[in-house]
């Protein structure tokens, strides 16, 4: 190579190295904002630890929750997260459609996950025990209902995420914007083993 | 830097693998399995345990998707990842531990 060149390719080199360094950054700023995210979930959950037991003489999470339910709801957000681990996988390979095809799949099932959780909100709702009936109750609506928001719009830029897919294929924002996601996707499972150990299995104890 | 030196290297979100996914996902289903299990067979033990051995089973689980899924570790390249979350897990200890102490306190001395 003559000199021009390898100036080039040590520019190239500088700004390959920048861009890794500056999506590297991107990744560890959403990190910091997932660690702020497990304060607010742990706040919710010191809350219900307080009125977790006042059920105002109504019915408490014996009579209201489903343990058959709840571990087929608990394997859609678990099997998620490994089909979005499977995309990732994917994504180092550059194979786009196995991308396409796993995020895909994650969606579904954290759409059932999502639709079970509504349906038993709405099931517990309709036979009056809404979140304003007791503070076993807020809390319980108030910290489950806030996951299931995470997941809700964490299903949101999963769609978003495939658009972008089709569209530019496996770019460099793409990709970096894919592990943040992968980042909020697996945290939310993380929280939602402490939601269903504390809250609803401790309670049937 | 090369590219090949970073395969699978994940912009600073750790080294992936399918292998890891799938071990993951077994620990973390057999540790669910075991939590319902301890719920389904409460009876046959004393109360404080079942509470104890359900609070280490979640946390054992968290500590795997942590792992095999956010692939936390102990290379230099996790490190501040490991510690942003070690210092959030302090704040929540002294957040959750704090509020349950003073609530119990208050409602002890308001007996």
């Amino acid at each position: 190579m003559n000199t021009t060149e390898i100036k080039n390719r040590e520019e190239a080199e500088v700004i390959a190295a920048e861009h890794a360094h500056h999506a590297e950054l991107n990744t560890f700023g959403f990190w910091i904002y997932l660690m702020s995210d497990l304060v607010i979930f742990s706040v919710l959950f010191a809350t219900f630890v307080v009125l977790g037991k006042n059920y105002a003489g109504g019915p408490g999470p014996k009579e209201l929750f489903h343990l058959p339910y709840l571990f087929i709801e608990t394997m859609f957000l678990l099997l998620s997260s490994v089909t979005f681990g499977f995309s990732m996988v994917a994504m180092h390979e550059h194979n786009k459609k196995a991308v396409i095809t796993g995020l895909i799949i994650t969606g579904l099932l954290g759409l059932g996950f999502i639709g079970m959780e509504l349906y038993e909100f709405y099931e517990l709702i309709a036979a009056g025990h809404g979140p304003d009936k007791s503070g076993f109750l807020s809390a319980f609506f108030t910290l489950v209902a806030t996951h299931g928001a995470h997941v809700s719009f964490g299903l949101l830029w999963l769609i978003v995420m495939i658009i972008q897919l089709v569209k530019q294929g496996l770019s460099d924002g793409v990709r970096s914007r894919l592990v943040r996601l992968s980042l909020f996707w697996h945290f939310l499972d993380i929280v939602w083993v402490g939601v269903f150990t504390f809250i609803y299995l401790m309670g049937m104890v | 830097m090369s590219q090949s030196h970073h395969e699978n290297e994940n912009m600073g979100a750790g080294h992936i693998t399918k292998k890891n996914y799938i071990i993951g996902f077994l620990l973390a289903t057999l540790f669910t399995i075991i939590s319902f299990g301890f719920v389904a067979f409460k009876d046959s033990m004393p109360r404080s345990a079942v509470v104890i051995l359900l609070s280490v089973a979640a946390l054992l689980q968290m500590f795997v998707h942590l792992y095999y899924f956010l692939h936390l570790n102990k290379s230099s390249e996790q490190r501040w990842n490991v510690i942003v979350f070690a210092f959030t897990a302090l704040l929540v200890f002294i957040f959750v531990g704090g509020t349950i102490w003073v609530m119990y306190t208050l409602n002890l001395r308001m007996m």
